[in-house]
């Protein structure tokens, strides 16, 4: 198991150096930084000059690269073209996405286990039918168009949230954009928890518990259930790095100061700094979050050993 | 087999509440059917055994010839629907189980009645240790605590002849060789010492030499405990060690009941006589094995008459329109044979003939 996981974390080296490298030339290529900062007009060439050598963009990429990742381990990742140091910008974003994420997770452990067990066991039956249904048009509607609907109805028609979380941004705010930001999510964990236990449930050691004279809620609780929430959990695990950074549709929607809102502020105003910061940080969850899915499926799962 | 040391503790006859004298397991005209797309299948036509405390009942047959499904149906796990069970009686101490209520049933499940399967390595859950698989029986039928179960899966486990059993009791079933976890789908079985244990072809996964240790195994506890057990198998050569009487099913129905070595000496069935000549036997070496025609029939459309009638060599046109019944087996002088019954319009014929 030790090595194993040192094998994974030696693995995450040139994955980490790739995606970092790539995310770092298409910002590069992106465009001028320094057009952006002299707003509608054009800069003034000395100015532009200045601005560049004091960014350290007059020097060749693999070393622009180089200087950068030296400071990111040094826990400096530069500072935004408004002057604010990214790291402060993370610090205020990264809890508000985390609670959002969080809040997602839950929607989705909450809500897409409870629908998947219920139409699980009663296949065929009206109830499995019409979550399948429900599940259906959640997955084919995009986010966009379910996180307008509800802010138009819940925030404005109805009134019973705000359609605008504030900068704060505590748990209560961010239910109907968590929810939001689960949606599809909870539909595939639905539609995933409802066909593995549909399945194990005519396995043979189902039959097994059953004839050991064990209690229903019992076979369903420790036998069932306990083999068929092994691929939902690795499901669930994996989407936390896919929620964290992929909330930018949700957070502009509900205007939440988050990771993506600050995402799409820094393509938006080619900055840079934000952009790879963010990103970086976004490659190391996936692969952190990666990793423990792989190790809690072979805690859930004995069958399974690292070597 | 060993010799029974008459001296040898017998445990008294369990007393209970619900305890009544004859059989321990009466099965009577059960039929169980299966809902399916292409119609109604039934399975199980109609079938009458029944075991006492102590003895070993085989039920002989082809795949889909209904073994498996009456024992499901006794053990009360069949899936229903599509199952159903439109009539019959499965008496257990003399009372009808299928008139119980499912929570009676399943307090009855594993405690009084217990089933090994056939394949350990499926039937057991993967991830569950072994110790805790065990244990949980005592901890749902006895309400004891985490501990003392697992104390007790160690007992059980060192009971059934599993090395180094106090080291093993967290391991996981694929740990195991497939001897192994057999036993411990018996010690599963044996935990709450039930009054009578379904095996369905409970060595059919293993080789050859596990077989007999495994069966070896079972004889002797079941001599231990004075169980009832219904064993269930296509395998004639393991029914002649251990089995006292024998019933042979074909097509959901039984067609010949016999006290063990009497079916071996005198068929008095077709199908049974074709079922013992296929048996490979060493002074016929180099001739061809001899097999019944034909294959099983389907369940959706059994044949009218008797349901072997295509594949039997002596069918005549009697054979193709009239059921025959269960009819008891007499000598030719028409002396009784205790236990004996055939379901075949010429049962003269082929035990005297």
């Amino acid at each position: 198991m030790g090595r194993y996981v040192l094998r994974r974390l030696l693995q995450m080296i040139p994955v980490f150096v790739g995606a970092t490298l790539l995310i770092f030339l298409m910002v590069n290529v992106m465009g001028d930084p320094i057009a952006g900062l002299c707003g509608e007009r054009q800069c003034d060439p000395a100015t532009a000059a200045q601005l560049r050598r004091d960014f350290g963009l007059d020097q060749p990429v693999w070393q622009q690269y180089l200087t950068y990742m030296g400071n990111v381990f040094t826990g400096d990742f530069g500072t935004a073209f408004n002057g604010q140091p990214v790291t402060e910008l993370m610090a205020t974003a990264f809890p508000v996405t985390i609670r959002l994420t969080v809040v997602a997770i839950l929607f989705e452990i909450v809500i897409g286990i409870t629908l998947g067990v219920l139409t699980g066991l009663r296949r065929g039956r009206p109830v499995d039918t019409t979550v399948l249904i429900l599940t259906l048009v959640v997955i084919s509607v995009p986010t966009f168009v379910t996180g307008l609907l509800l802010q138009l109805l819940l925030g404005v028609e109805w009134g019973w949230i705000k359609p605008s979380v504030s900068p704060a941004a505590d748990f209560g705010e961010l239910i109907v954009p968590g929810l939001v930001l689960a949606s599809v999510s909870l539909a595939y964990v639905t539609r995933l928890t409802r066909t593995t236990l549909a399945e194990n449930r005519r396995s043979d050691y189902v039959r097994t518990a059953i004839a050991k004279g064990l209690p229903r809620r019992r076979v369903v609780g420790r036998h069932l259930l306990r083999n068929s929430l092994i691929p939902v959990v690795t499901f669930i695990g994996a989407d936390i790095g896919a929620l964290m950074g992929g909330a930018i549709v949700t957070e502009r929607i509900f205007n939440i100061h988050g990771v993506g809102y600050q995402l799409y502020q820094g393509i938006l105003r080619q900055n840079t700094q934000t952009v790879v910061g963010f990103v970086t940080v976004l490659v190391l969850v996936f692969l952190v979050a990666n990793l423990l899915v792989d190790l809690l499926y072979a805690v859930l799962d004995p069958r399974i050993r690292y070597a | 087999m060993t010799i029974i040391d008459p001296t040898d503790a017998v445990p008294a006859p369990r007393s209970g509440d619900d305890q009544k004298t004859g059989p321990l397991l009466e099965v009577r005209d059960l039929h169980v059917e299966f809902q399916t797309r292409e119609g109604v299948v039934r399975a199980v036509n109609g079938v009458n055994y029944s075991v006492n405390s102590g003895e070993t009942l085989a039920v002989l047959g082809e795949s889909g010839s209904g073994k498996s499904v009456t024992a499901q149906a006794i053990m009360g796990i069949l899936d229903m629907p599509p199952a159903r069970i439109p009539q019959g009686e499965i008496r257990f101490y003399g009372q009808d189980m299928l008139t119980m209520s499912a929570d009676e049933r399943r307090k009855l499940r594993g405690a009084r009645i217990a089933m090994i399967f056939q394949d350990a390595l499926s039937a057991l859950n993967p991830v569950l240790s072994v110790g805790f698989q065990l244990g949980e029986m005592f901890r749902v039928h006895q309400g004891l605590s985490r501990k003392e179960a697992k104390a007790k899966a160690i007992e059980l486990m060192d009971r059934v002849k599993i090395p180094a059993a106090a080291a093993r009791v967290n391991d996981y079933p694929h740990q195991f060789s497939g001897g192994m976890r057999q036993r411990i789908m018996i010690a599963m079985a044996l935990a709450l010492e039930p009054d009578l244990i379904i095996a369905d072809e409970p060595t059919t996964a293993l080789d050859v030499t596990v077989q007999a240790q495994v069966m070896d195994l079972l004889a002797e506890l079941q001599r231990e405990y004075r169980m009832g057990l219904i064993l269930i198998t296509h395998d004639l050569g393991v029914v002649a060690d251990v089995a006292d009487k024998i019933a042979v099913m074909y097509a959901g129905r039984i067609v010949e009941t016999a006290p063990v070595h009497e079916l071996y000496k005198r068929p008095a069935h077709p199908y049974t006589r074709g079922l013992l000549d296929s048996i490979p036997r060493l002074d016929q070496k180099g001739q061809d094995l001899y097999a019944i025609k034909g294959l099983p029939p389907n369940l959706l459309k059994v044949p009218s008459g008797c349901a072997f009638n295509p594949r039997c060599e002596k069918a005549q046109d009697i054979c193709r329109t009239e059921l025959p019944p269960l009819v008891p087996v007499t000598e030719r002088d028409g002396a009784e044979l205790p236990g004996r019954a055939s379901a075949c319009h010429f049962w003269k014929e082929t035990i005297h003939g």
